[in-house]
């Protein structure tokens, strides 16, 4: 239910474009309107959420430590793990944020007879992962080569090395092939883990049919059913130039490419997706342990009824002195 | 023992036949159930009222009916609101859950019980559909669709149910891509829901003691002063060295904080033991409190205001003592409130010197501004620098593992001062497979204030993986010793072992030390710290 | 605590990189490709027309010199005929640059704009301008 909804949302936002700019001709709005408008709402939305978060202050200091604290000298401490330096925190950081360092631990529970409990190191979540997470953003870098004039040169590089392969005309890029694999995985194994599928949400499916959408779309217009690229780039420059017009002959793949990727950038701020924000704001990973070395400040921290020594001693005091305790007030 | 005959009630075959697959229906439209042994009784009005918290009643909650207040509905989403603004991790927590899973069969909970609300992700999601139905506006427009939900007496019933078959041991949080920590999303549900008043006496009790008698059992002054006459003898009855330490003595250099069960109870008084004899051996310049005799915080499962209130005291007697630092006892919990909160809460601690060993002149520097040392700090350090005598023959008899507890281990990230202390009082010591040792470790599945025989059921299925790993090296390499640095571990974790690992009996780590610690004019030591032989007969040994 | 310089600072830097296309453009001119057909060959044309379509031959140039490639090198074929029946040499520098004999103004023109990098010239030799001036 939840994944049909998902899916027809998705064929959805192919059909509008496609209808659009084939019967009413509304090349303009898909061109321009549109992509303007889900910049517009990415960035604004964007910030919006982070300026959220921040306004919520970080009371206390409780990163998740895992590995050895720093203590004694002789105790060689884990310092990407439980960082206590700033510098450690960066690296724990660029490890969780370009490598997804606590997915990497992932294991496999299995109960076996006896009962005894198998825990086997389980990579598949996280290679996929990772391939899905570094493909987009390389094809997502890849596609300023239609973005600039003149085009700089480590696209040519980036290009180079995704296409090393020199597979068929256009050469085909490793990167197309691992984003589509990937969501493949991720969408396959959300319905066919019984606990995932049982968490699943139409916000979990949405993005995934998006992303392969916008995936398919890009593929099919480069290696099968060809845009006028040319056209393309024109359209974009004028774009970025703040100087619109939409190139006759384009092609409807292509709009309907444009208008998934608008709808990604707008759903996005709004979405689970602005996980990409949230990495970087989470207190149990961007925190240094070094509570009782450096005192953390709580911005709110107020007054509250305590129980004092002299309320407790006057509760007490008899039965104090009739064991020899000493006490404050005879 | 109560505890025994309630654990026997319960069929380890039957237990362990889990089915880990979830049901048909969608979790929303699944209601909770109180059975016998998966929840604690509430919250008695006595304590409420005691410590000044909203809705005491007569309630149960296998009760149709929980008296909640009228604006019940109100209260709650002022609650929610009000933390979302004071807290980044609740407010981002809510937010950037993917639902990839990779936290499920990481929460003992579900590993030993299977149902599907005992995934973390589902845990949170029980919060996070209220706050998207409420607080979002995409939540608002697509309703159950985009898991949101509204607020009815059944989320808060399901709500109860949850968080408190929750230990807040972080386990989850290590796994999870964004460090989602499940205690966190636990601890707002359970403050929200003593908004309410729905609060469990197993929590709610200790803390009321603690509030008026300095500790959650409740002991007197006197009482305690008792007890510790108890142990003294004990002490010189199996060493021959008498020991007299002192009490709320001002002008110490140390004051000594622990949790009282290590004082009240077998098998944490043999710890307790430990420590006096330590310290002694030492002369350490150093003091026990009445006021400030409990480490542990039990504030820490009701609310934050709650773990200020109760963690205050400590600052106030070293203080009042005049003391230069403070040393803490093996605790967990108490060591995630004095490690996270108590400086924050309650510092800062300037009227304390930076905590210098006065046996090794070693410079706690970790602890500078806290001033507070964990009592295996100071004792690796005493063993480094060849201060004490040990003789680890004296535990020959015990083959030992090591269980790190949660909050140590995950919030602290204390791992290698224990296992040194460890290797340096007993001669055989084997460690637990790597996926339930250290930051992986599992919990004893009692903490966070779920420790209590009415949760029988849900302890021993939530211990599994523990009692698991424990079996693993009792079958392999015969270990009949689990050590452990936390007073709920080890009564817990007894419990626990009585249940699946027989065999298998449960110690602290200065228990350990008690028994290899050479002392200054003691007498020939035939029997352990427990009164029991130290070495086996001649026979069994001849078994092995 | 708030760590609001550390936020603000990740968002200027984080809105700056989206919007990179933006700044990039600023003060560059827009030149649109226009590929050129004036060469001594194509002006002595009559009907100016290339072996296929002109709408082919854009959409499907590359793909129809990778089929040239594979037939002359590994299947030994030489001749194209084409869908109107014509007989062409399967050959990049007899054929194609005896006509487009000015590789910068018509090649170049697209391929740098989109920059598409095709790896002709890794066996070709590219076409002398003054030979093509000199037919």
């Amino acid at each position: 239910m939840k994944l049909l909804v998902a899916f027809i949302s998705v064929l959805v936002l192919v059909a509008i474009p496609y209808l659009g700019i084939t019967y009413a001709g509304m090349s303009s709005v898909f061109g321009i309107i549109v992509p303007y408008a889900a910049v517009i709402i990415f960035i604004l939305g964007f910030v919006y959420r982070i300026i959220k978060w921040a306004r919520s202050p970080v009371p206390f200091r409780i990163p998740t430590t895992c590995g050895q604290e720093k203590s004694l000298p002789w105790i060689k401490q884990n310092k990407l793990d439980n960082p206590s330096s700033t510098t450690g925190v960066v690296g724990r950081m660029v490890l969780e944020v370009l490598f997804f360092r606590s997915l990497f631990r992932n294991t496999k529970t299995e109960l076996r007879d006896g009962p005894s409990l198998a825990y086997a190191s389980s990579g598949w979540l996280w290679l996929a992962a990772i391939a899905f997470h570094w493909s987009f953003l390389i094809i997502l870098i890849r596609h300023f080569r239609l973005f600039s004039v003149p085009v700089p040169y480590f696209i040519n590089v980036l290009e180079n090395v995704d296409g090393f392969l020199q597979i068929g005309i256009p050469t085909l890029y490793i990167t197309d092939v691992l984003l589509l694999a990937a969501v493949l995985y991720l969408f396959i194994r959300r319905i066919a883990i019984p606990q995932v599928r049982y968490i699943s949400l139409v916000s979990d499916y949405f993005p995934l049919f998006l992303i392969f959408g916008i995936g398919l779309t890009g593929v099919l217009m480069r290696y099968f059913y060809r845009v006028n690229v040319i056209g393309v780039k024109e359209l974009v420059m004028g774009l970025i130039a703040l100087k619109p017009n939409v190139p006759a002959d384009i092609g409807s793949l292509f709009f309907i490419h444009l208008f998934l990727i608008s709808a990604l950038f707008a759903y996005l701020p709004f979405s689970k997706l602005m996980h990409m924000g949230g990495v970087f704001f989470s207190p149990t990973r961007n925190l240094a342990n070094n509570n009782r070395m450096v005192r953390h400040i709580n911005p709110w921290n107020y007054p509250v009824h305590v129980h004092t020594y002299a309320e407790y001693e006057d509760d007490f005091r008899d039965k104090m002195k009739s064991v020899g305790l000493p006490v404050e007030k005879e | 023992m109560p505890n025994e005959s309630k654990s026997d009630e319960l069929k380890q075959d039957e237990l362990v036949k889990i089915d880990y697959k979830p049901p048909k229906k969608d979790w929303m439209d699944t209601p909770v159930h109180f059975r016998h042994g998966t929840y604690i009784y509430p919250a008695k009005a006595k304590n409420l009222t005691y410590l000044g918290l909203p809705n005491p009643r007569e309630w149960s909650p296998a009760d149709e009916d929980w008296k909640l207040p009228d604006n019940w509905k109100d209260i709650i989403l002022n609650g929610m609101k009000e933390r979302l603004d004071k807290y980044r991790s609740f407010k981002v927590f809510m937010d950037i859950c993917v639902r990839c899973g990779a936290c499920a069969d990481k929460c003992h909970f579900f590993i030993g019980g299977g149902d599907p609300k005992n995934m973390p992700v589902l845990r949170a999601e029980l919060i996070r559909s209220v706050y998207k139905g409420n607080f979002t506006a995409a939540g608002k427009i697509l309703g159950r669709l985009n898991g949101a939900r509204g607020l009815t007496k059944d989320v808060i019933k399901e709500w109860f149910y949850y968080f408190y078959q929750c230990t807040e041991c972080r386990r989850c949080s290590v796994f999870c891509p964004y460090g989602i920590d499940t205690a966190e999303i636990t601890m707002m549900g359970r403050e929200l829901l003593t908004l309410l008043g729905c609060n469990v006496n197993w929590v709610i009790e200790p803390v009321a003691n603690c509030y008026r008698t300095g500790n959650h059992l409740g002991i007197q002054p006197h009482a305690l002063k008792d007890m510790f006459e108890m142990l003294l003898d004990d002490i010189q009855d199996r060493t021959g060295v008498k020991i007299e330490p002192t009490f709320n003595r001002k002008g110490a250099e140390i004051l000594f904080v622990t949790p009282s069960a290590d004082y009240f109870a077998d098998p944490g008084i043999y710890t307790c033991m430990g420590y006096l004899m330590l310290f002694h051996e030492l002369g350490l310049d150093y003091t026990w409190s009445t006021y400030a005799s409990e480490g542990g915080n039990f504030g820490l499962f009701t609310s934050h205001e709650m773990i200020k209130r109760l963690n205050a005291k400590i600052y106030a007697e070293a203080k009042r003592l005049g003391v230069k630092w403070i040393i803490g006892g093996e605790c967990g919990h108490m060591w995630r409130v004095m490690h996270q909160y108590m400086d924050t809460m309650n510092g800062p601690a300037d009227f304390l010197e930076e905590p210098v060993s006065p046996i090794t002149g070693t410079r706690f520097e970790n602890a500078k501004s806290t001033k507070m040392v964990h009592i295996t700090e100071f004792t690796a350090d005493l063993i480094k620098n060849n201060k004490l005598k040990l003789d680890p023959g004296r535990n020959d008899k015990l083959r030992i593992t090591f269980h790190d507890s949660c909050n140590p281990a995950r919030a602290m990230g204390i791992l290698e001062e224990p296992r040194y202390i460890i290797k340096n009082v007993c001669n055989n010591f084997f460690e637990m497979p790597e996926n339930t040792i250290r930051e992986q470790t599992f919990c004893c599945a009692g903490g966070a204030g779920l420790g209590t025989d009415e949760m029988m059921e849900i302890r021993m299925r939530g211990g599994m993986p523990r009692a698991n790993a424990v079996k693993h090296v009792h079958d392999k390499h015969g270990v009949n010793r689990l050590t452990c640095m936390c007073a709920i571990d080890r009564a817990t974790l007894s419990t626990l072992m009585e249940y699946w690992v027989p065999d298998v009996k449960v110690t602290g780590i200065h228990e350990l030390v008690a028994n290899a610690l050479v002392m200054k004019g003691e007498k020939e030591r035939v029997v352990d710290i427990r009164g029991e032989a130290l070495k086996e007969k001649k026979g069994e040994d001849n078994v092995r | 605590m708030y760590d609001s310089g550390k936020i603000i600072t990740g968002l200027v830097l984080f809105v700056g990189l989206v919007t990179l296309p933006f700044w990039y453009s600023i003060g560059k001119a827009q030149v649109k490709p226009d590929p050129s057909l004036n060469t001594p060959v194509i002006n002595q044309m009559k009907v100016k027309h290339c072996i296929e379509s002109k709408q082919f031959m854009i959409d499907n140039h590359m793909e129809l010199l990778n089929d040239w490639r594979n037939a002359v090198v590994r299947d030994n074929k030489t001749l194209y005929v084409s869908t109107t029946g014509q007989s062409f040499t399967m050959s990049l520098e007899v054929t194609c640059f005896h006509c487009h004999s000015n590789e910068k103004q018509f090649c170049n023109q697209c391929h740098s704009y989109v920059n598409i990098q095709p790896y002709c010239w890794e066996c070709h030799v590219k076409p002398a301008e003054e030979i093509a001036n000199g037919h």
